[in-house]
């Protein structure tokens, strides 16, 4: 890489850094204010969702009804606050629809859903995600489309059969222009998410299935952009990206702690998660 | 007429929970399983002392429900618990063939049912599980109204010799029963004192019973006589007690959390209408909409649910069938 290009580039990972922390913010805000919410797997999930709407889809509020854009499809839906915080800074809404969340007759639910600007599926029944992205990528393939579809999947939604099901479709069509993406945090509600049902070795699996596997620090920024544009990684298989990631991500108290799935901050909880977040944004500027 | 010992009970789903630990103590042949959802079900307690009688399988319903059905033809007595809305949509055709089909005594646990899991929003509700369960044949259906009838059915679930699924939801429930009560699945229970003729008769199901209750209370000092029902069983579905007090009232009304399709008030509209029982009547659930968001006392306000809807409700039908004996 010329030199020019290496500046662009940590330009570009240092812009999307402070993004993360501005998500997070967002995130904790929201589910503090609503007193309800997804708050591990929102922090684990966000620096993807973060890479995936502002450096690889090419998804706007402009370009919605554009037939070859890509596609996002949030099959982990109780993560919505993470999709929320995206969103809402690409402009789909504004901020004070926010203080809506969860509220009567609010369309920002705690689950993804077609009444928010933005959102192209209602998901929050785990498992349902990858075979809707299926059947989109396929009608890609048909079209003879160049866009891409992604999607999200928790570790813990893996042991739903439907997405084995999927996974058969995906490679029996080809699809590399799907692109399945697995939060794998290693915790679900109740624990451990291999104590829990042991679905190792995933790797192996998803090969076995007919993917393209990769690996990639899912809170790495950097990592998370040289992946991407590796896509397609191999010609004629669908792309899967086992992002390893850590639940509650950036919220000392809250990283790899299963209380923190879907509690809600307390007052001094909630200070001391934005004065860690300030503290990260200060140590980012000193970089 | 007041609420019995006025006061404001735990939780159904707490209610479940201590009465299996209790239960589980005694009969080692008790199961649970679980898909993910101990914390969501309130096993975490019971996980920790019964170790040896708790099955994980992961957020993966449909093998959930496989699995437990395999586990009943052993002699196991399997309480199979996770949220109503995926065992009854996702796991639909394991009820349907490895459960009822096939006869297999599994007890099909459906925790925060209808509308309980509110702002989720409605990939979480379960508004179809009675229109659902009550299409496939061997598979009783029932939604306890309060503390005491969560208790009592749960015992009773233990041996019962069918499927039977069993739903109820997460808010704390006032107590609406006399303890000493007896209570069988398959008869309804009278809240109200029993007279020979009512001027509205209530027929509710699981957590509506307590609004429709209330109501009940409002009208009777308005001297109004109210009957209110607590149908707990959908199925094994009591004719005998419908015919009686609909036939002696001049009106009913039919409460459920659940859609207005195919759930309590159809089944109860069905009844009457083939039997020459011709009532004005009114169905109140949730109508064929894209459920409004809200938590569970915000749905049940917007869609007439709560007391003091069904309170107006009452009074609009009584006013419409006296003009129409006119
Ligand atoms: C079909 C279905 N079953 C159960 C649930 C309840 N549920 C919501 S989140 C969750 C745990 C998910 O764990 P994981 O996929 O690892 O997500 P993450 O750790 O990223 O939050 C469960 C069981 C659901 N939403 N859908
Ligand atoms: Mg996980």
């Amino acid at each position: 890489m010329s030199l020019d290009l290496q500046f662009l580039s940590h330009q570009i990972e240092y812009k999307l850094e402070r993004k993360s922390i501005e998500y997070r913010k967002s995130i904790i805000k929201l589910i503090y204010m609503s007193k309800a919410g997804h708050t591990g797997g929102s922090l684990s999930c966000v620096d993807i969702l973060n890479v995936l709407y502002n450096q690889v889809m090419n998804i706007t509020p402009n370009n919605v009804s554009a037939i070859d854009r890509d596609h996002y499809i949030h099959s982990k839906g109780h993560s919505v606050e993470a999709l929320y915080a995206v969103l809402m800074d690409l402009g789909f809404f504004s901020e004070d629809k926010m203080s809506t969340f969860e509220k009567y007759n609010s369309p920002f639910i705690g689950h993804p859903t077609r009444n928010v600007p933005g959102i192209e599926q209602n998901t929050g029944a785990l498992g349902h995600g990858l075979s809707f992205s299926v059947g989109m990528a396929l009608a890609a393939k048909m079209d003879r489309r160049n866009n891409k579809i992604f999607t999200i999947m928790g570790d813990g939604e893996l042991t739903e059969g439907s997405i084995w099901e999927a996974s058969a479709s995906a490679a029996h069509y080809h699809l590399d222009n799907l692109v399945a993406i697995i939060d794998r945090n290693n915790l679900q509600i109740t624990g451990k998410t291999e104590k829990v049902m042991n679905m190792e070795p995933l790797h192996e699996k998803f090969l076995a299935y007919g993917y393209a596997v990769r690996h990639v620090d899912g809170n790495d920024i950097g990592e998370l952009i040289s992946i991407f544009r590796e896509i397609p990684f191999e010609s004629g298989k669908p792309n899967l990206v086992i992002a390893h990631t850590i639940k509650g991500k950036g919220i000392s108290f809250m990283e790899d702690n299963v209380a923190w799935h879907h509690r809600v901050p307390t007052d001094s909880e909630f200070l001391t998660a934005m004065q860690e977040l300030e503290q990260a944004e200060l140590s980012l500027e000193c970089q | 007429m007041s609420i019995k010992n006025s006061s404001l009970g735990e939780t159904n789903l707490d209610v479940f929970a201590k009465t299996l630990m209790d239960l589980a103590d005694h009969d080692r042949n008790i199961l649970v399983t679980t898909s993910d959802s101990r914390g969501s079900g309130k096993i975490t307690p019971f996980a920790e002392k019964f170790p040896e009688q708790i099955v994980e399988i992961g957020i993966a319903e449909q093998n959930l429900v496989g699995i437990s059905a395999g586990l009943a033809a052993m002699g196991k007595k399997v309480f199979t618990v996770s949220p109503a809305c995926f065992l009854t949509a996702r796991a639909l055709e394991q009820i349907k063939n490895d459960v009822a089909y096939s006869d297999h005594p599994v007890k099909v646990i459906g925790i925060s049912a209808g509308v309980s899991y509110g702002a989720l929003g409605t990939t979480h509700h379960s508004l179809h599980d009675f229109a659902a369960l009550q299409a496939i044949n061997n598979i009783d259906i029932v939604a306890p109204a309060d503390n005491f009838e969560t208790r009592k059915i749960i015992q009773l679930a233990v041996n019962h010799p069918r499927p039977i699924y069993i739903r109820f939801g997460k808010k704390a429930m006032p107590n609406l029963h006399d303890p000493s009560k007896k209570i069988e699945i398959g008869k309804a229970i009278q809240l109200t004192p029993k007279h020979k003729n009512y001027d509205l008769t209530f027929v509710a199901i699981g957590e509506t019973v307590a609004e429709a209750f209330l109501a009940s209370q409002k009208l009777d000092k308005e001297g109004i006589k109210v009957c209110c029902l607590s149908l707990h069983t959908l199925r094994p579905f009591d004719e005998a007690a419908i015919q009686e007090v609909v036939s002696n009232s001049l009106a009913v009304i039919t409460v459920e959390e659940h859609s207005v399709n195919g759930g309590l008030g159809s089944r109860v509209a069905s009844f009457l209408m083939q039997n020459d029982i011709f009532r004005p009547m009114l169905i109140v659930g949730i109508p064929d909409d894209h459920t409004v968001n809200g938590n569970q006392g915000e749905i049940f306000r917007h869609y007439g649910i709560d007391q003091q809807s069904l309170y107006l409700s009452a009074l609009k039908l009584l006013h419409k069938g006296k003009r129409n004996d006119d």
